[in-house]
């Protein structure tokens, strides 16, 4: 008997932090690992851009235009990846230029996220005329082109920092806002949300605390590949122009600077454009782990 | 056993349905209605426990629903004292809910997994602004007391419970709000046998110490037995027989019952009776027979059980029933017809 009262549901031993039980599982992927390891870096070296960066990433040096990499014949180490048709060094661009691909992939994905989020809880949650209006909306926006739609955007407007942000953020809230809402459709079928119905919770309570917490992982997931195609999105419209003007520095804009140059120095556009795949090789397979994380199917 | 003499009705329902409209077909051309509650008419008296007994799909659920105002009614009226559920707005609605709580059959869906025991126990309380800060951490220990759960796992996630455990969470947080009647969906049927004739205690505890009220639903006579005053049987939206629970047991009325009462298995090899089974299956709600809804599957069934619907009527003393042919005097009197 006595055995039978110590096998009690043991629960209680360790009080579980939920960080440390995280990152122990972390450890334990290697893809997840090198993704959280670039993800870092990058956010690094964009908050210390000033510090690392040698050279003014904006200051032309006519007399060394077109400097190889140091390993290559002609360079040297004060221009370690070479400089650019304007003597730009290409090292210091790319550190500076981590800055903006960063914001605008996250403040992008932010952005639509909230758009996106509340436009699915409504949709999902009153349904009726609200998921007509709201649904309809979405098929509309993904019937037009985003591109097009960007660019003439963009065009009105004028290029800078943050429209591109609201650009980009406004045509791919519609994502979001179709997840949400299906996820949404399940959640609130649930007997808990029937039990908050019970107890007599007002809908803003509900939406908050049973709705929005219980499909905001899938979110995060989704949330987090996408910072890696805005990345890409942010270089293609700088690289056509309509994204960061100079002298403000994307790795999309040099890559557009290089386009000229490819055939004599490769090393103007290679560099920026491997510091893209790095870094959106990083977040996919960040988000990727996530994924797998936050699937309640998959447990440890 | 007359229980209704010395009672005062605490809720009425006076021909209550529920339909659902359905759309299928190309384009959603062909709608069907499905039928889930279709008439009922019960009274539930003050500190008792009336059990709701069906099949599935006999819409005992959906009453629950119903009594609760989770689901709107199609027709008909809820009595809860002297007012009107039915016919209540949002808000009032809102406020009414304080007297009518639910527990739910799944202690493993019915609690919110983002929320601690202390918050999902509490959150009645905030939410009809009662209380808060340490008043309401006092009343929440309390609570958890009450159903037999301890202080210390006032932090815990419902996750870390077993499902008795998480039932104690369920009931304590339908106890929050002082309700007067306690709606049981299937409270125990999702539990092992020994965790139920727990739970099945503490809720005879409760009622006694706090003058609750039960709606016990289950899909069996066994599961409402021990815990039941009085016992009604659904069959395809409507009640068919409403009894006092021994009453109900020794003397059955309508074939339905008594067909129900006959597949209960006895545990004694020697007892061996010849069953009268019921043949077929549930018709569907949303094409039901003509007549009693029973015919089809019914031993005794006669033409006119095929044409006209039996009216639910009181045979005999707090012995409601919907039958043309009940079993008033089993042995002799009623021959089955033939077909």
């Amino acid at each position: 008997m006595a055995q039978i009262t110590e096998s009690v549901p043991r629960s209680s031993n360790k009080p579980k932090s939920a960080i440390g039980a995280l990152f122990r599982r972390l450890l334990r992927s290697r893809t997840g690992m090198l993704g959280l390891v670039i993800v870092v870096l990058v956010t690094l070296i964009a908050i210390f851009a000033p510090l690392l960066a040698a050279h003014d990433p904006a200051k032309t040096d006519i007399m060394n235009r077109l400097v190889p990499p140091f390993w290559l014949d002609g360079g040297n180490m004060s221009y370690p990846l070479g400089t650019d048709n304007l003597g730009r060094d290409v090292l210091s661009r790319i550190i500076y230029g981590s800055r903006v691909s960063l914001l605008v992939g996250i403040s992008a994905v932010l952005l639509a996220g909230a758009i996106g989020i509340v436009m699915g809880l409504l949709a999902g949650y009153y349904g009726k005329a609200w998921d007509f209006i709201i649904m309809r909306l979405v098929d509309s926006f993904l019937a037009i082109p985003s591109i097009l739609f960007m660019l003439i955007i963009l065009a009105v407007m004028g290029p800078s920092l943050m429209t591109l942000i609201l650009v980009l953020g406004g045509t791919s809230w519609v994502v979001y806002a179709r997840m949400v809402r299906s996820e949404t459709l399940s959640v609130k079928e649930r007997d808990y949300v029937r039990s908050a119905k019970a107890i007599g919770a007002l809908d803003f309570r509900i939406i908050v605390k049973y709705i929005l917490p219980n499909v905001i992982s899938s979110f995060i997931v989704i949330a987090t590949l996408n910072v890696a195609s805005t990345i890409i999105m942010e270089a293609s419209l700088s690289f056509l122009g309509l994204g960061i003007q100079s002298p403000d520095v994307s790795w999309g804009l040099m890559l557009s600077d290089g386009r000229e140059y490819i055939a004599t120095s490769w090393w103007v556009a290679t560099f920026p454009g491997l510091a893209i795949t790095i870094t959106v090789l990083g977040v996919i397979f960040f988000g990727d782990w996530l994924r797998d994380v936050l699937d309640p199917k998959i447990k440890d | 056993m007359t229980i209704s003499a010395e009672r005062e009705v605490i809720v009425e329902v006076r021909n209550l349905k529920k339909h659902f409209e359905m759309s299928n077909g190309f384009l959603k051309k062909t709608k069907t209605t499905v039928r889930a509650v279709d008439g009922l008419n019960f009274k539930v008296y003050e500190g008792e426990t009336l059990g709701i007994v069906g099949e599935s799909g006999c819409g005992k659920s959906t009453t629950g629903q119903l009594l609760l105002g989770l689901m709107e009614a199609t027709e008909g009226e809820i009595y809860f004292r002297s007012t009107d559920l039915a016919s209540m707005n949002k808000e009032a609605l809102r406020k009414a809910r304080k007297d009518l709580q639910v527990i739910f059959q799944d202690p493993y869906s019915s609690l919110n997994p983002r929320m601690t025991v202390g918050e999902l126990i509490g959150e009645p309380l905030v939410v009809h602004g009662i209380m808060r800060g340490k008043a309401l951490r006092e009343r929440v220990i309390e609570l958890m007391q009450l159903v037999g759960l301890r202080e210390h796992q006032y932090d815990r996630f419902p996750h870390e419970f077993s499902g008795g455990q998480r039932q104690r969470i369920g009931i304590a947080r339908a106890l929050a709000l002082n309700p007067k009647v306690i709606v049981c969906d299937e409270a125990v049927s999702a539990l092992d046998v020994s965790i139920q004739a727990q739970i099945l205690n503490l809720l005879n505890r409760l009622q006694k110490e706090l003058d609750l009220t039960y709606v016990f639903i289950a899909h069996g006579l066994p599961a409402v037995r021990h815990i039941s005053d009085r016992i009604g049987v659904m069959y395809l939206g409507k009640m068919v027989e409403l009894a006092g629970r021994d009453e109900l047991f020794n003397n059955p009325l309508h074939p339905y019952s008594h067909a129900l009462l006959d597949a209960v298995p006895i545990p004694d090899p020697k007892f061996r009776k010849e069953h009268e089974l019921i043949e077929g299956e549930i018709p569907s709600p949303s094409n039901p027979p003509s007549g009693c809804r029973f015919h089809p599957r019914c031993p005794y069934a006669t033409a006119k059980c095929r044409e006209e619907e039996p009216e639910y009527r009181e045979v005999l003393p707090d012995h409601f029933i919907a039958c043309h042919h009940p079993l008033l005097d089993e042995d002799t009197s009623i021959v089955p017809a033939t077909h």
